[in-house]
């Protein structure tokens, strides 16, 4: 036998839309470059239709997980983070491949678990924090509760491939809202393989839907599909983010800026991220009047 | 069947004299009443007469860049350095000086509005005391507000209020504007200036620093110059979701923080099993109230097939014995809608309706001679994509449609670009807790509707606009965590 060198088997980097691997619709591709300049992959150029087809997918999706428990949120955010866990070499690899140091891809991909153990925490705990009995005036029981927005259109940082999507990711979906987030339009090969850890961390299909492809021409998709609630960047990126509000109010979307120098770091996490893509309701009923009994009831 | 004669009231007028309205009120900038730099003056009528009641100024660019600078130099100067407990101190004045001068304030409000003096005196003005007396208390606890979290004041915060609710709808605003230490320019809406005005005079007989609020009249070019002035950190409007469209958009880019609470459609579920007579009085309540001028008034009502024809006939009934006339007069139940162009938008509304082939039916009452005024009106036979039940009409016009199921009557009342509020009735509590989960809203009232408390956080979802008014949550929009 003799000895011949493998042949190495390359991956096919896909988008992932109500829990299935597609190329997009439109059949295009872009080359994604290592820092020599070599094309390591092509990646699919999303369109307008997936953009669509993922909105679709996260609105069916969102009934379902909006209604599961918090505790059973907070088991599949953990479990995301098991499953990441096991794909650290993976993940590590791809972002070294696109100039990413061992050192600096062993913290983000650490800090990346360790956000979602936290936020897998918070699943059954914000409720208590931002709920309130309110003392109204009359006979009225009256309380007010947090609940998820819906569909969240998230746009991913250009400086933290995987760290970055599970920082706009884990407050999201563990509020209960579902999303479509937009990849890192350079180095979206982390955000692909994450998909594949979603989809085997008992993630309902279309919870999370990540496309990747050119933020310039997606972004006006996004911000005026009539079906996404709301809409989150980070701060120092580079959409328009004026463009993106003025398409916004055209149906009153809720819009966030999250700062980008505090979320990345260690420790940048917090449930008012939660809150943020949270609606609070209130809901009154009458009390029957019990002055007639006295003080004797 | 032999008409039934109708209870006559005797006439039972409040006097207009307590109102004592100014011939003119000028701008509150500063501490001080300014004559705008526009020189002009706009007349503010009594909608239930169509009589001048006073002249209001209007203020132009120049002026909202006084009032904006005035209050960013208040923040500076007084009430970022005033102590917390100082501050609600101020607001607690405000609060009492309202409550002393309350009969004068339900008088104007009902000459200038056209709302009831039943629901001026018991609703209007008292629940506006009570939201500066509530913020009033929340000024040196805020560290209590957010766990873990520094709130931190944003500094000058532009408002501007609706005509539906003027003073309620002030309060709402600048009390918990100023108890999170931020300060104020605040426009009320054209048609009803006259209480604001007058919550200015209270201001400043509370001696708050000059500046900290500044009351600037006008109409929509007076909001949108104040919207998009570059030292206004802050913007809370209330009006209609069209507006509300225009400023959020014009507000992109900005670093503003904007609240926004809009309009809506909300629905009012009848279920069999409900207490019929009391869903029939909440059902008019929930649309007749304030003349229909209500964002989140139960506009679309929902009656379980079952019981439609009984429930129609009841709500007809009933509705038939409403007062509809002089606001002034202490048994009116319905008073003068806002503005000719409001009676406007309501009648054109009902042609569509009428043109949909929804079936119209409104009651005998004889309306006023003078003044704006609109019968209590329903259509019944409507369809969930007909105009009149989706959009707002904002008048004492009810849409009648009809269910037979749980989730059929969820997915129609989610059926709407709107998200304020919404009503269900019923005997059964595991229903009201499966429909009030369910129902994208941001107030539920079960076996109750319309009903409102400084307590109690009042907002929209979807197109309804965003923030929360009112309670622990109101505090939010108004400061920036650290």
């Amino acid at each position: 036998m003799t000895q011949q060198s493998r042949l190495a088997i390359w991956k096919t980097y896909k988008i992932y839309i109500g829990g299935q691997f597609p190329r997009t619709e439109s059949g295009r591709s872009y080359a994604i470059k290592n820092s020599a300049g070599k094309t390591i992959a092509n990646a699919c150029q999303s369109s307008r239709k997936d953009v669509r087809d993922a909105v679709s997918a996260a609105r069916s999706a969102w009934g379902g997980w909006n209604n599961r428990s918090g505790f059973n949120r907070g088991q599949i955010l953990y479990r995301i983070a098991e499953m990441l866990e096991g794909r650290k070499k993976q993940l590590k690899d791809e972002l070294m491949a696109q100039g990413y140091t061992a050192t600096v891809a062993t913290r983000e991909i650490n800090l990346s678990i360790d956000r979602l153990i936290y936020y897998a925490g918070w699943c059954d705990k914000y409720q208590a924090l931002f709920s309130s009995v309110n003392p109204v005036a009359s006979a009225h029981y009256n309380f007010s509760v947090p609940e998820s927005m819906g569909v969240v259109g998230m746009l991913a940082p250009t400086n933290a491939p995987l760290l970055g999507v599970i920082s706009l990711m884990a407050p999201c979906i563990a509020g209960g809202n579902t999303c479509l987030i937009l990849a890192d339009q350079e180095k979206p090969l982390a955000a692909v393989s994450f998909a594949e850890v979603l989809h085997s961390a008992d993630v309902p299909n279309g919870v999370v839907n990540i496309l990747t492809g050119y933020q310039q021409e997606l972004t006006d998709w996004i911000s005026t599909h009539m079906d996404i609630n709301a809409i989150v960047c980070f701060d120092q990126e580079k959409p328009d983010w004026q463009k993106i509000q003025e398409n916004g109010a055209g149906h009153v979307k809720r819009m966030f800026r999250w700062n980008t120098q505090q979320l990345l770091r260690a420790g940048g996490q917090s449930p008012y991220l939660i809150m943020d893509l949270q609606e609070i309701k209130t809901t009154w009923h009458p009390i029957q009047t019990i002055a007639g009994s006295g003080g004797a009831y | 069947m032999a008409k039934k004669k109708k209870w006559e009231y005797s006439p039972a007028p409040e006097s207009k004299q307590p109102a004592a309205i100014a011939g003119r009120y000028e701008l509150f900038i500063n501490g001080k009443w300014q004559k705008p730099s526009s020189g002009t003056y706009f007349n503010s009528i009594n909608p239930a007469t169509e009589e001048k009641l006073s002249e209001i100024a209007t203020a132009n660019e120049t002026d909202v860049n006084k009032a904006v600078q005035a209050a960013k130099q208040a923040y500076e100067k007084y009430w970022k350095k005033i102590s917390p407990t100082e501050r609600g101190k101020y607001i607690f004045r405000i609060a009492r000086i309202m409550q002393e001068r309350a009969r004068e304030l339900a008088v104007t409000e009902t000459l200038d509005g056209g709302k009831p003096i039943r629901e001026s005196r018991d609703f209007d003005i008292p629940t506006a005391a009570n939201h500066f007396f509530y913020y009033a208390g929340w000024a040196d606890k805020l560290d209590f507000a957010f766990p873990n979290k520094k709130a931190n004041s944003l500094g000058v915060a532009g408002q501007i209020t609706p005509w539906n609710f003027p003073l309620l709808m002030a309060a709402w605003k600048i009390a918990p504007a100023l108890a999170t230490g931020n300060t104020v320019v605040l426009k009320p809406a054209e048609t009803t200036s006259l209480t604001t005005l007058k919550l200015a005079e209270i201001i400043q007989e509370a001696e708050l620093p000059p500046g900290v609020v500044n009351i600037i009249t006008g109409d929509g070019q007076t909001g949108a110059w104040l919207t998009k002035h570059n030292d206004v950190n802050k913007i809370a409007f209330t009006g209609s979701t069209e507006v509300g469209k225009i400023i959020q958009r014009s507000l992109a880019g900005s670093q503003k923080k904007l609240t926004l609470e809009l309009g809506g459609k909300g629905a009012n579920i009848i279920f069999e099993d409900a207490p019929i007579d009391q869903a029939v009085e909440g059902v008019v309540n929930g649309i007749f109230f304030n003349q229909g001028h209500v964002c989140c008034a139960g506009s679309r009502l929902y009656v379980q097939e079952s019981i439609a024809k009984k429930f129609i006939q009841k709500l007809k009934d009933r509705i038939g014995t409403l007062l509809v006339g002089d606001p002034m007069d202490k048994n009116t139940d319905i008073g003068a809608i806002n503005s000719a162009q409001q009676l406007k938008t309501i009648q054109a509304y009902i042609k569509i309706g009428k043109a949909e082939g929804a079936t119209f039916f409104e009651t005998d009452c004889v309306l006023p001679k003078k003044g704006f005024f609109c019968r209590p009106t329903l259509f019944t036979n409507v369809a969930q994509s007909n105009r009149i039940a989706q959009e707002e009409i904002f008048g004492p016009v009810l849409s009648i449609l009809t269910f037979r199921t749980d989730d059929e009557v969820i997915e129609k009342a989610n059926n709407s670009p709107y998200g304020l509020s919404a009503g269900i009735w019923t005997d059964k509590g595991a229903r009201i807790f499966n429909l009030s989960k369910r129902i994208r809203a941001g107030v539920i009232w079960a076996n109750t509707y319309n009903l409102f408390d400084p307590t109690s956080p009042f907002g929209g979802y979807k197109e309804s606009g965003f923030g929360r008014e009112g309670g622990l949550q109101g505090l939010h929009p108004y400061v920036q965590l650290s």
